[in-house]
């Protein structure tokens, strides 16, 4: 069986620096989503106990033949990557119909999973497009993931109640951070990643209909307006005394 | 003029989306529930033309099958924009919904404004840095909110209950077992003092501390992210920022957060914040009102003997 995972090639974002509220994204490092990491780890565990394949998939510039060899050091066996400019960054609906028509050229397919947002636009719509166009159901927000044979057993977290379901596969799951702790490859397996196989297409190697416009128009996009006083207080009293002057407390 | 549809899995939520609704210029809403009779009451008596769909081959926990009985239901009522809860089983709906019926869709949206012909709608972007405003350019939309972003819709006149058919193909899903959170059901989201925990805190012997001063401020104890899904100290549910709760209190006291953005993004509409931390350069510092470098242990202690 082959387990999809989808990770996206982000900006660092911690290191994202604001100047006048715009965004500085020159000479930010690219890398993979923490959740995405998550989404692999998951793909990872259920390989070694129970066999597979591990196949990161990725859609994004040409970077991410670099990006991905994290995927490829954390135990992912191989890497399906489409490359084309258009697509860093791009809207969901199109990068949910490449990831779709990808998945459509690995054979034995069993599992597709992502992480339940992106590091960076966190929209959560990916997942659920893709399953759509391959028809597949999906259980998102996973903490737990139990493959057996042609079912998973996959626990949902929601906000008020755990759902344990029962699907079939092939099936999309889109997992939580909580899932599992990422694990931190060895140098050994850093080293071993560049040679891991990697198939590389370009968009008109897809059997796919893109999209012809982005349905979504950024208007702005602006870091908020922060005015606080950012006053410097010397002693718990003269702290306690301020936010008594406020009207916030009581002495 | 905007022919809206609103779904959520949760009544509340759902009140909500009826005042969003006329915030984008719906002068009749339509509300759909499935196999939930007393959310199709409740929409009803907030005035909103509800369409009930009846069908045990739907599970809600099959979000395909969900997805699809919407996307029915848009078809026949011949809606254009479609508003969900962003709660995590809207938010999953809204980009299957959108495939389906070929729609642009914006998730966690956390304000919605009309200008000329365009929906404009913000959302945090950039994992929280920025906030972008961003508008739906295809002729259908599914836009999922942010729990609490509106009022609920008040009681109100001209509701009406219909039923409404859709298929459901054989499911390829079966809901096991749901198991209700053991949390301890603390609302931060609705405290005017929040105390927050980073880590900053080196010890859960310091935790009392913490809840002695929210207790004796009338307030809740909340934290950054770690401190409830890496050290457990703390349920989830009083997690602050990206993936917790969006937070605008009065007062947001905070001990030992450095100030990830993934952490500010929940806190940054409180009114007044105050930033312990021993280190004075941390870009929390630069977001809070007040600053006090110093150890949060011996700040808990004085503050709670003062007050």
């Amino acid at each position: 069986m082959n387990i999809v995972v989808a990770l996206k090639q982000v900006p660092d974002l911690q290191q994202i620096r604001i100047r006048n509220r715009q965004p500085v994204l020159d000479d930010v490092p690219l890398t993979l989503g923490n959740i995405d990491k998550n989404a692999l780890e998951a793909a990872v565990t259920i390989k070694e106990a129970q066999g597979g394949n591990v196949i990161a998939l990725s859609a994004g510039d040409d970077n991410i033949e670099d990006t991905i060899k994290e995927a490829l050091a954390a135990g992912a066996d191989e890497a399906f990557l489409v490359v084309d400019d258009q697509l860093q960054g791009a809207e969901s609906s199109l990068v949910a119909t490449v990831l779709a028509a990808a998945v459509k050229k690995i054979d034995d397919v069993g599992l597709i999973l992502f992480g339940e947002g992106s590091a960076d636009n966190y929209s959560g719509q990916v997942g659920s497009r893709v399953a759509e166009i391959l028809g597949l159901p999906q259980v998102g927000y996973a903490v737990s993931i139990e493959v057996d044979g042609s079912t998973a057993k996959v626990t949902r977290s929601l906000e008020d109640c755990d759902e344990v379901v029962e699907v079939n596969l092939p099936a999309v799951i889109t997992v939580l951070a909580d899932i599992n702790e990422a694990r931190i490859p060895s140098v050994t397996q850093i080293l071993k990643a560049g040679k891991k196989p990697k198939e590389v297409v370009e968009l008109d190697e897809l059997d796919a209909q893109l999209p012809d416009h982005s349905p979504v128009e950024t208007l702005s996009n602006l870091a908020p307006d922060s005015q606080r006083k950012k006053v410097v207080v010397k002693s718990v009293d003269e702290l306690i005394q301020s936010l008594a002057a406020e009207g916030l407390i009581r002495r | 003029m905007a022919n809206v549809l609103i779904y959520s899995d949760k009544a509340n939520m759902a009140l909500e989306l009826i005042t969003a609704a006329k915030e984008i210029g719906a002068d009749a809403v339509k509300a759909v529930t499935i196999n939930d009779n007393d959310a199709a009451q409740a929409l009803v008596d907030a005035g909103a033309e509800v369409f009930n769909i009846e069908n045990d081959a739907i599970t809600i926990a099959d979000t395909a099958a969900v997805a699809s009985a919407l996307a029915q239901a848009v078809e026949q009522l011949g809606a254009d924009t479609v508003l969900l809860s962003s709660n995590r089983r809207g938010k999953e709906i809204a980009g299957r919904l959108a495939q389906i019926i070929n729609a642009g869709c914006l998730t966690d949206v956390t304000a919605l404004q009309v200008n000329g012909d365009k929906i404009e709608c913000q959302r945090n972007a950039l994992g929280g840095a920025t906030v972008a405003t961003q508008t739906i350019t295809e002729a259908k939309k599914v836009i999922a909110i942010r729990p609490r972003t509106f009022d609920p819709a008040a009681a109100g006149t001209g509701g009406s209950l219909n039923s409404l058919q859709v298929e459901a193909k054989p499911s390829a899903l079966k809901l096991v077992e749901v198991r209700s959170k053991a949390g301890d059901s603390v609302d931060i989201e609705a405290a005017e003092i929040l105390v927050v925990v980073g880590q900053g805190m080196e010890s859960q012997d310091d935790l009392p501390l913490a809840q002695e001063l929210a207790q004796k401020l009338g307030g809740e104890v909340a934290c950054t992210k770690p401190v409830a899904t890496d050290k457990k100290w703390l349920s989830e549910e009083r997690i602050i920022g990206l993936s917790g709760k969006k937070c605008k209190p009065q007062l947001a006291l905070l001990f030992g957060i450095s100030g990830q953005v993934q952490f500010t993004v929940g806190i940054r509409d409180a009114r007044v914040i105050a930033s312990v931390n021993t280190d004075e350069n941390a870009s929390m510092n630069q977001m809070a009102d007040y600053i006090l470098t110093a150890d949060l242990k011996e700040v808990l202690a004085e503050m709670n003997k003062a007050l």
